[in-house]
């Protein structure tokens, strides 16, 4: 199984503590980076094999830093799952029509999110 | 010697001879032939009503009085015929294709139509005209009696002879003056008459003029020798009177309400005129010529105090010549006769059309439509206004007991009816003329008039206290001495005065007054009226009317579609290839193809100008105006429909973007809200389900967790608080707590409440002497203003050991309380946005929700202050202003 590193896009450092803790003790690598600028250079550094995206970040929104990526060839398939405290329906259209791999309204179940983490790995992972 | 009755006989014969012709006449004119009934010697003839009695008899008086200045009543209508032809043209013309009755609607016609103007000269022509009227009847009456005297064989009682006279003209006036309804239309037979009247008394006069000077005086130099022996012969001109009476003379004979009548509404044919012009002049130079010789050889020969008014009459009968005095007589009772008839005539008509049938119409309040009923009432208020008129003459001559000279009545008269000519020359030639101009003047100068020559001619009327000394003592408003001007006689005084202020006030009210648009319309068809008719001359052939018909039809119609029309009525005709002739047939027909364009109004005047040849009337005019009127309102109407369709779309227009800003401020406000409230949320959740799931997790893991919790949901309990705090002060439903206290009390709360338990040290510089302020207010909420300003402060200040400045000043009963820290301050964006809600600094996790300024704007807000940025200050600086209030009479607590 190849790829346990997980980026993690937040601002909130509680949220980031709380996901940290879960991923970590499933044996996945975490880093973190609070900010929305900057976002897509982090990515680009780390080499994540996921991505968790928050949408209300200071600098950029998540829906901006989704499409910068989707729009980079090697992004393309990156899988992201995007989080967001707004929960409306017309954010999950734009995430949608942006490419995201998956959409979650805070707050979340901490299995779900396990969950959906191995679910969209395992796909990534298929041929 | 002829006896009284032979006298009363020959009278009624001649009346009786003169309605036989005026009825022949009319016959004759009705079956179209009797061209001399039109001919331009008639027309003359008829002009000679300007000599009436007072002429025939008087002018002789006048000579015997004042010497040769009897000459300027002859004088001034010489010059008005020689001299202003082309005036009395214009004056025709406009008459003619205005269809004008009377001077009354001449220039009520002139200016708008207006019947106050109309009603005001019948009723100065009425006034004016009543003691000329009475100086007939006098005339007759004397020459009646003269007779009489002559007959001892009949006794004559002077005032019932009066009335008899009086009657006997009425009848007379009325079975000739109102047998057709149309005003307009011509009396052939009155102007017959009347022209037969001319040659009796011309005739008469130099019958007894050749007498005289043949026959009593033996010859002509006999006669001029006698004359140069009375003092008639001395040439006494005193040129303001001859110049003041010649002018009246002259202006009389075109304002003279029976002068209009045959001058301008008999006339016939406008090249009249031309002849008129050199022959009436010399009429009234044969009238004028043995003026002299009777009144000299009448001194002469009659005994002393004769009266020599009736020269004319007395030296026949003195001399035994009953025939010539029974000729005499006749050309005195034709001038009398004619003037009453054609006097009362034109005044029963201004009478009847613009003060009784307005009376009339408004009473019953039915329509003006000729009806046979509304005839009938035409017909029975100018028979009513002509026994009226003659009534009131009547009177006149009881009152004044016929005492004064004839001549002296005469020129009263004329200075009234003299009073209509600026208005009238003002309205021929300037278009600025206005109603309120001419209604002006002729107030003034009738005032005038009455006031300098009737009133204190009439004698009685005006105290001699009051001619000597002037009303209530003021010398200068002496009726014969007006402004302090003595020396004139009073007739040029009066003259002068009422005809320059009359002028002089008309021609300054038009100047400032604007002429309504019937007015301007009218002014420009009288100013312009050669422009605007063709003339008196008659048709000028079918075929170059039909010319000017397709030019017009084709200027309407277009090319094609006219002569399209044209040549399809040619073949109808039987004249293809030519110009069809303009029958009343397809005049109709074009009238109703124009009427398709233009209006049935402005075709009917359209064709009517062509084939009519003249006259456009008012009527037509209007109801061209009307249309273009109604068509302008249309199409404005039109126009204001469009802007009120767009105004309505830019207001739909406007209440959707404002509902598309308004929806999207909700969502992102709910967007905001629940990010705020889910985010603490996400938190508990979390960190809930670790301590529940995770067994392995260390005492110190737990003990964190647990803050976390506890911290994150007392930051949701603030946020709903606060939520809640700004929903209550947004709308307006919040109750202060009104309470005294200083503001030292409130500082020393807040800043205790802000800074307790922080983490960080804030040094707070203070000026307590400056905070001994007394307040009346909501100190709770001031409080937690100040709590929220502190701990922003304490949160942001980025100084390394942040320090709050507390400023206080008070400043026209506003009270301003700044915190300054040392820090960095807001960007210029945070500035702007500071005070918006959910507006965090950039970055800041500090813990609030970005509420807690937008609270403090609507805190300050309700307590009448507010909350600012102060810029400039060196590090983050808020200031508060309040205004002061003493204890007990503030604002009301419930707000």
């Amino acid at each position: 199984m190849t790829g346990r590193h997980v980026l993690l896009i937040e601002d909130e450092p509680n949220i980031i503590e709380a996901i940290r803790f879960i991923l970590t003790r499933e044996g996945w690598k975490v880093d973190s980076h609070a900010h929305g600028t900057g976002a897509v250079e982090m990515v680009q550094k780390t080499d994540p094999d996921l991505l968790i995206l928050d949408v209300m970040l200071p600098g950029r929104s998540g829906m901006e830093i989704l499409r910068d990526l989707r729009a980079l060839p090697e992004y393309e398939n990156l899988p992201v799952l995007m989080l967001t405290a707004r929960g409306q329906m017309r954010d999950r259209d734009m995430a949608e029509r942006a490419g995201v791999s998956r959409f979650m309204t805070k707050p979340f179940s901490n299995t779900e999110v396990l969950a959906a983490v191995r679910d969209l790995l395992a796909q990534a992972s298929r041929p | 010697m002829a006896s009284f009755n032979l006298l009363v006989a020959v009278c009624l014969g001649y009346v009786a001879i003169l309605f036989a012709v005026a009825f022949l006449a009319d016959r004759i004119a009705a079956t179209g032939r009797g061209r001399w009934l039109r001919s331009p010697l008639i027309y003359t003839l008829s002009l000679s009503i300007y000599c009436t009695a007072w002429t025939f008899y008087g002018a002789v008086g006048y000579a015997v009085r004042s010497g040769l200045e009897f000459v300027t009543i002859y004088l001034g209508p010489t010059i008005v015929m020689i001299g202003w032809w082309w005036g009395l043209r214009k004056l025709v013309r406009v008459g003619r294709s205005q269809r004008v009755t009377s001077i009354a609607d001449l220039l009520s016609s002139r200016y708008g139509k207006s019947n106050t103007l109309a009603i005001c000269v019948t009723l100065l022509a009425v006034i004016g005209i009543t003691p000329y009227i009475a100086l007939q009847l006098q005339s007759i009456t004397l020459s009646f009696a003269t007779f009489a005297e002559a007959d001892p064989s009949r006794g004559w009682a002077d005032v019932s002879s009066g009335l008899w006279v009086a009657g006997g003209l009425a009848i007379f006036a009325i079975l000739f003056g109102t047998r057709n309804l149309d005003a307009n239309e011509r009396h052939h037979g009155v102007v017959t008459a009347i022209a037969l009247e001319a040659v009796v008394k011309l005739v008469a006069l130099l019958a007894v003029g050749i007498f005289v000077v043949w026959g009593l005086a033996g010859g002509i130099g006999e006669t001029m020798a006698r004359i140069d022996a009375s003092p008639i012969g001395e040439w006494n001109v005193d040129p303001g009177r001859w110049s003041a009476i010649t002018f009246l003379a002259a202006a009389a004979f075109v304002c003279l309400p029976r002068m209009f009548q045959v001058m301008v509404v008999e006339i016939d044919n406008e090249r009249h005129l031309h002849t008129a012009a050199w022959a009436f002049p010399l009429y009234l130079f044969l009238m004028s010529l043995f003026v002299v010789p009777i009144a000299a050889i009448g001194l002469d020969l009659l005994p002393e105090g004769t009266n020599p008014d009736l020269f004319v009459l007395t030296l026949p009968l003195s001399q035994g010549r009953e025939d010539l005095a029974m000729l005499s007589f006749l050309g005195g009772f034709s001038s009398a006769t004619s003037m009453v008839i054609v006097a009362s005539m034109a005044l029963s008509t201004m009478l009847s059309n613009h003060i009784v049938m307005p009376i009339w119409l408004s009473w019953t309040g039915s329509a003006a439509s000729v009806s046979g009923d509304v005839r009938s009432v035409v017909l029975l208020a100018r028979r009513v206004s002509i026994v009226v008129i003659l009534a009131l003459g009547y009177f006149y001559y009881m009152l004044s007991g016929g005492g004064a000279g004839l001549a002296a009545i005469g020129l009263i008269s004329f200075a009234g009816v003299a009073q209509m000519l600026p208005p009238l020359v003002g309205g021929l030639y300037w278009r600025g003329a206005t109603r309120t101009g001419a209604l002006a003047g002729l107030g003034v100068g009738a005032g005038l008039w009455l006031y300098t020559l009737l009133l204190p001619g009439l004698g009685g009327f005006i105290p001699d206290t009051m001619l000597q000394q002037g009303p209530f003592g003021l010398s200068w408003l002496r009726p014969q001495a007006l402004f302090g001007i003595t020396g004139l006689d009073p007739m040029t005084h009066a003259v002068m005065w009422s005809m320059a202020l009359n002028a002089l006030t008309f021609v300054i009210v038009s100047l400032i007054t604007l002429p309504d648009p019937i007015e301007r319309l009218q002014g420009a068809q009288f100013v312009n009226v050669f422009e605007h008719s063709t003339g008196l001359r008659g048709w000028t052939g079918y075929v170059a009317q039909s010319e000017d018909l397709l030019i017009m039809a084709q200027r309407i119609l277009g090319t094609s579609d006219a002569q399209t029309l044209f040549q399809r009525e040619a073949d109808r005709q039987g004249a293809r290839g030519h110009l069809p002739e303009p029958t009343p047939d397809f005049l109709e027909r074009l009238e109703r193809n124009l009427a398709g364009s233009v209006g049935a109004a402005a075709a009917h005047a359209m064709i009517a100008q062509i084939v009519g040849g003249a006259s456009v009337s008012v009527e037509d005019l209007l109801a061209v105006a009307d249309e273009s009127a109604q068509i302008l309102e249309y199409s404005s109407q039109l126009e204001a429909k469009s802007a009120e369709l767009s105004r309505t779309a830019r207001q739909l227009r406007d209440a959707n973007d404002m509902l598309t800003r308004l929806s999207a401020q909700k969502d992102a406000f709910l967007g905001q809200v629940s990010h705020e409230l889910r985010t603490p949320m996400t938190s508990i959740r979390a960190f809930s389900e670790i301590l529940r799931d995770t067994e392995d997790l260390s005492p110190a893991e737990t003990t964190r967790y647990a803050a976390i919790i506890h911290d994150e949901a007392r930051r949701l309990t603030r946020l709903l608080d606060d939520l809640l705090d700004l929903n209550v002060l947004e709308s307006g439903q919040v109750s202060l707590n009104m309470r005294a206290g200083t503001l030292a009390q409130v500082l020393d709360h807040a800043l205790s409440s802000a800074l307790a338990g922080a983490e960080r040290k804030m040094v707070v510089h203070r000026r307590p002497e400056m905070e001994n302020v007394p307040l009346y207010s909501d100190l709770d909420r001031l409080a937690q203003v100040f709590i929220n300003l502190a701990s922003n402060a304490l949160k942001y200040c980025d100084a390394d050991r942040p320090e709050l400045t507390i400023r206080v000043q008070i400043q026209d009963d506003m009270l301003s309380v700044d915190f300054i820290d040392n820090g960095r301050g807001l960007t210029d964006e945070a500035q702007t946005l500071a005070f918006e809600k959910f507006y965090r600094v950039s970055g800041e996790k500090a813990g609030g929700a970005g509420l807690g300024l937008a609270i403090c704007r609507e805190i300050m807000q309700r307590l009448d202050g507010d909350v600012t940025y102060l810029p400039g200050q060196g590090g983050g600086a808020f200031r508060v202003t309040l205004p002061l209030r003493e204890g007990g009479r503030g604002i009301d607590a419930a707000a």
